[in-house]
């Protein structure tokens, strides 16, 4: 049995029974972080922040919300906008918070293609990050459903109905998704339950798991200097903070996390009390109607850009190409072959690569906006065969990559 | 037997055991997913095929989904192609488009003008003509045609009848 002393202080009697001191080492003051890096290396910290914003939100909103096809709409669009007091505060937050999360994650994702910090040991960070996308938008989705307004109700309809396959016609899985031959009782039911409990679940988990991930080979650098964590760590505690080139997790950069954090935040309650308008589509304030379609059904913006890969082709190729959108971001640390892992900028063919992926994603994403007419129509279909040939060509420019 | 240690049969053992509960929960899980009975047993729909004027589009409700009911007038059953002819309901001698009003592309209702006699989808503009056959991609085919029981001027819907599936045998609908 471990032996123990009459305790000394309240944190020592703490330490003796569980090391407090040793796993705050471990986890915050002698966990190591590059110097050189800058603003966008804060976008963690800023998405676990959107993060919290959205559970404590939802937690408020759970108290008043009805998850029933007869009562939700005036849940949320009387008992919470009207009654509650600050009830609107709630779901501005929650609204923007799904919105600006996306945003945020979009940034960060990018960040690491640009600097290459998917490869040479942090491939689960990007494996573990893009499951993390996938269950948030798994997330929006099954929240866009809770106000069972009409948008709510033939998003619903449309985005079940791509489980049917195209010419497979699996009517059969979309009915069991639903529990009824449309979205109904049953399927507003289990979309809240994944939406409060088993997909917000998931989330934590996989965030434990890219937190993880990121401990052994630790957050990249702005020049992907591979860095001898153990000696710059020695030096730093040695007292040669000057010459070492990491800084501690907790104060130092945290304390800059959080500044960056700081000017989020004042950004996101702008938006939350003065311009919360965007997240919640006016299409949505009319109940669901289960015998009328809106005249234009589009997802919320984030969705866009693979939407559009989905709408310029026939059911079948339409659903071939959104699946290889949705999956082929997972395969980036093998498909490209390059073992360079510094900024593109360094990267010659890459860096073209890196920015027109960028410019065909913001086309995507605007022409998925757009009723599919006229140029927009083949705009829209330019750009999804070329997302579609920009992965197909990464391979062979990255391998024959000069060494950088 | 006797080469099979201990510990490996106590590991195989509770893996049988762990195994026969992951099936079984997953079997439990899968059914409760399904739709259930009340939902199942709502899902007919009888219609008086009487009531309906000629030319006129009437929406129906089976199972949440808008059906398209309209009687055709004289002139339609005159001009009807092969095709059109194929998707046809006779009672007595009237006759009748019925069908699912969802484009079959991805589920959104088609809106019908009167003057052009088609039915145009504001989702991805797919079209149909006054028989439910498709004119204008996306839509991969014509509107899914419900199940249906031809009972005197009664029309059931959801229940299986010869003239349904004389059209389902020969690929007319889905």
């Amino acid at each position: 049995m471990a032996h123990f002393t009459k305790a000394t202080s309240v944190k020592d009697w703490l330490n003796q029974r569980m090391a407090i001191e040793k796993v705050e080492k471990v986890m915050a003051s002698e966990y190591w972080i590059p110097k050189n890096i800058n603003f966008l290396w804060a976008m963690g910290m800023v998405l676990a922040i959107t993060f919290a914003l959205l559970l404590v939100s939802g937690i408020f909103l759970l108290m008043y919300y009805q998850p029933h096809v007869n009562t939700a709409f005036d849940s949320v669009n009387f008992t919470i906008m009207r009654e509650v007091d600050y009830g609107w505060l709630w779901r501005h937050v929650h609204g923007v918070a799904a919105s600006v999360v996306f945003l945020v994650i979009y940034i960060h994702m990018f960040t690491g293609i640009y600097y290459g910090s998917y490869k040479k040991g942090r491939e689960m960070i990007w494996i573990s990050g893009m499951l993390l996308f996938v269950t948030f938008s798994a997330e929006a989705f099954s929240g866009y459903m809770l106000p069972w307004g009409q948008m709510s109700y033939w998003a619903g309809m449309v985005i079940t109905n791509i489980f049917s396959l195209g010419d497979l016609h699996l009517d059969g899985l979309v009915e069991w998704i639903r529990g009824d031959y449309v979205p109904g009782q049953a399927f507003l039911n289990r979309f809240f339950m994944l939406h409060a409990l088993l997909l917000p679940l998931a989330i934590m988990g996989l965030i434990g798991l890219h937190f993880a991930a990121l401990r052994i080979p630790h957050v990249n650098n702005q020049d992907g200097e591979e860095i001898d964590f153990d000696v710059e760590a020695k030096k730093y505690l040695s007292g040669d903070k000057a010459g070492s080139k990491v800084i501690r997790f907790a104060n130092d950069f945290m304390s800059k996390d959080l500044m960056v954090v700081g000017i989020f935040l004042i950004f996101f309650f702008y938006l939350v009390f003065f311009h919360y308008g965007f997240a919640l589509d006016p299409v949505n304030f009319d109940p669901a109607d289960p015998l009328k379609t809106p005249a234009h059904i589009y997802p919320e913006w984030y969705f866009l850009w693979s939407y559009e890969i989905l709408r310029p082709f026939s059911v079948n190729i339409g659903l071939v190409a959104f699946g290889f959108a949705q999956v082929i971001f997972m395969l980036l640390p093998w498909l490209d072959r390059s073992p360079n892992a510094v900024p593109a900028s360094r990267r010659g063919a890459f860096s073209v690569w890196f920015w027109v992926l960028l410019a065909d994603m913001i086309t995507l994403t605007a022409m998925g906006k757009l009723p599919p007419e006229g140029i927009f129509s083949t705009i829209g279909l330019v750009a999804a065969l070329l997302f579609i040939a920009l992965w197909v060509v990464l391979p062979f420019i990255t391998k024959n990559e000069k060494k950088a | 037997m006797h080469n099979i240690s201990r510990r490996g049969f106590m590991g195989k053992a509770f893996g049988a055991v762990a195994g026969i509960g992951a099936v079984g929960s997953l079997v439990a899980m899968k059914k409760s997913w399904d739709p259930l009975p009340s939902v199942k047993a709502a899902g007919f729909t009888t219609l008086d095929m009487s009531i309906y004027k000629e030319g006129e589009l009437i929406t129906e409700k089976w199972r949440g989904k808008p059906i398209f009911v309209l009687k055709k007038t004289a002139e339609m059953i005159a001009k009807q192609t092969d095709k059109q002819k194929a998707r046809d309901i006779v009672l007595g001698d009237a006759h009748f488009m019925v069908c699912i009003g969802l484009c079959t592309h991805l589920g959104c209702i088609p809106a019908y003008n009167p003057a052009e006699q088609g039915f145009l989808c504001a989702c991805h503009g797919g079209m149909f003509d006054w028989s439910g056959e498709v004119t204008k991609v996306p839509p991969p085919r014509g509107f899914d045609i419900p199940p249906f029981k031809i009972d005197g001027n009664k029309m059931i819907l959801g229940e299986v009848g010869p003239e349904y599936q004389k059209m389902k045998d020969s690929g007319v609908t889905l």
